[in-house]
């Protein structure tokens, strides 16, 4: 029998819909809020379930509720997601073509760059090469805050990486582009962008940084979960992203 | 389309084509209506319906079941003349809904009221004196407050802008549109007017008998096509 959708369902989609993105903790709270309008019951484990429901309905619609990890604080958040759109042309009505190849190119940028992050002097410096009109360094500046206003990059310092917004809705697109490009993470198998990289030559796989502080907590002696080489890098603290959820 | 068409173009579609065009509808209306931007029906036809054109009522009857029943959604035309339609919630309006509330919504919450307890009609330069006064002319979250007001509230139908007759030199005043009194509860208003003034809502008693007025029949729901079917 097909899973019953109800109000709750319901209302949990149209909050899904107006809120680009939401962490695990709003959509727990939300998963309840909307169990406690409607008088449905609400099985607190039972959030990824309640999603399932959702998207049996909407998978009709190429539409779903979608999971991924913050590379910044190994947060779950869920986004709604279009899969008829899974390129950058979905974002074509905020944006005209120039900006969207600007946003294109610090993509590339991104993909190719050792630890997930490009420069702002980077990107700005590609909004001169711009096949279809070129941006001035001002209206490029413009661009990108408008980028990480809308969620779709982030800036720290000066230096931009995806957002979990983006990463989550055009993970398709970002497969199908960067296919050889690519990192995946060791651990948790999804695409990583920054990420500490095994130092053996003859390994080198990938794991995203909060991944890294899950696997080795608690271990004494971090050695690579592939070839046992000593893993070099400095762990980050699991209370460390725990922090800076925390405050944010 | 004469009845020999459109039992042509149901002959011609299968049930899955039906739900797939059905999908595609849906796509572009929520698209639209995730900036409150009216539906054309014209555009709609001329952009997506395409073939399935002379199915419009079969496609549409599919598509207003996927709101019902998936996202708990209404379509509503609200211009009968150029067939606009736009998405209203099913779904009963909660206090504290979850998520973060949205600034934009707050402001025209505010001009709503000022409208309502004005008893329908507000001169735009007295909505704009008194937002000048509430939030100044630049506002770091709405940017530009009148673009805000005139351009996207009027174009969401939230609010409309009527020119005052006889006014040298012209001069407009903003009304309720169409999506606010689908959508924007007289009665919330008339309470949060109470709370504001720490006065009881009854003592208002013009507005609050509009407050309480049973609702006007419902509106023209949502089967687009009137002429055939
Ligand atoms: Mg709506
Ligand atoms: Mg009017
Ligand atoms: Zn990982
Ligand atoms: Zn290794």
């Amino acid at each position: 029998m097909p899973p019953h959708l109800g109000d709750s369902h319901r209302r949990f989609l149209q909050s899904m819909m107006s809120n680009s993105v939401m962490d695990e903790q709003q959509a727990r709270a939300l998963y309840q809020h909307c169990c406690d309008i409607h008088k449905a019951q609400c099985v607190p484990d039972k959030l990824d379930d309640f999603i399932e429901t959702i998207n049996s309905k909407l998978q009709p619609m190429f539409m779903q509720i979608r999971k991924g990890m913050s590379e910044d604080n190994g947060q779950q958040y869920y986004a709604l997601v279009n899969m008829a759109e899974t390129d950058v042309t979905r974002m074509s009505s905020d944006y005209a073509d120039n900006e969207l190849e600007l946003f294109r190119k610090t993509m590339d940028l991104i993909v190719s760059s050792e630890n997930g992050k490009v420069s702002s002097t980077d990107v700005l410096n590609v909004a001169d090469t711009l096949t279809i009109k070129k941006l001035k360094k001002s209206e490029a500046e413009q661009v990108l805050n408008r980028l990480v206003q809308d969620k779709w990059l982030n800036e720290k310092r000066g230096e931009f990486s995806l957002s979990i917004k983006c990463i989550i809705e055009m993970e398709p697109y970002i497969r199908r582009m960067y296919e050889d490009q690519l990192k995946m993470c060791h651990i948790c198998h999804n695409v990583a962008f920054q990420c500490q990289i095994c130092d053996s030559p003859t390994c080198g796989i990938k794991i995203h940084n909060p991944c890294v502080a899950r696997y080795f907590k608690g271990r004494v002696e971090p050695r690579c979960p592939a070839c046992d080489e000593f893993w070099p890098y400095e762990i980050p603290g699991i209370s460390f992203y725990i922090s800076i959820y925390k405050s944010t | 389309p004469s009845t020999s068409q459109v039992q042509r173009g149901l002959d011609k579609f299968t049930g899955s084509q039906m739900d797939q065009k059905a999908a595609e509808v849906i796509q572009y209306i929520l698209v639209k209506d995730q900036k409150k931007i009216p539906v054309r029906r014209a555009d709609l036809v001329k952009h997506v319906l395409k073939d399935y054109r002379y199915i419009y009522p079969e496609i549409m009857k599919r598509v207003l079941q996927t709101f019902d029943q998936v996202f708990g959604l209404k379509l509503v035309e609200i211009d009968t003349k150029n067939h606009l339609y736009i998405l209203i919630n099913k779904l009963e309006p909660q206090e504290g809904a979850a998520g973060p509330p949205n600034p934009k919504m707050g402001l025209l919450f505010v001009i709503l009221s000022l409208i309502f307890m004005k008893r329908g009609a507000v001169k735009e330069s007295e909505c704009f004196q008194c937002l000048l006064y509430i939030c100044g002319e630049r506002h770091e979250q709405f940017g530009d407050v009148k673009k805000l007001v005139t351009d996207e509230f009027v174009r969401q139908r939230y609010l409309e802008c009527v020119r005052i007759p006889h006014t040298e030199p012209v001069e407009f005043e903003f009304h309720w549109g169409q999506r606010a009194e689908l959508e924007v509860s007289k009665a919330k208003i008339l309470d949060f007017m109470g709370e504001l003034h720490n006065q009881d809502p009854q003592t208002w008693s013009q507005q609050y008998k509009e407050a309480h007025a049973p609702p006007p029949a419902a509106p023209s729901t949502s089967q687009p096509n009137h002429s055939q079917r």
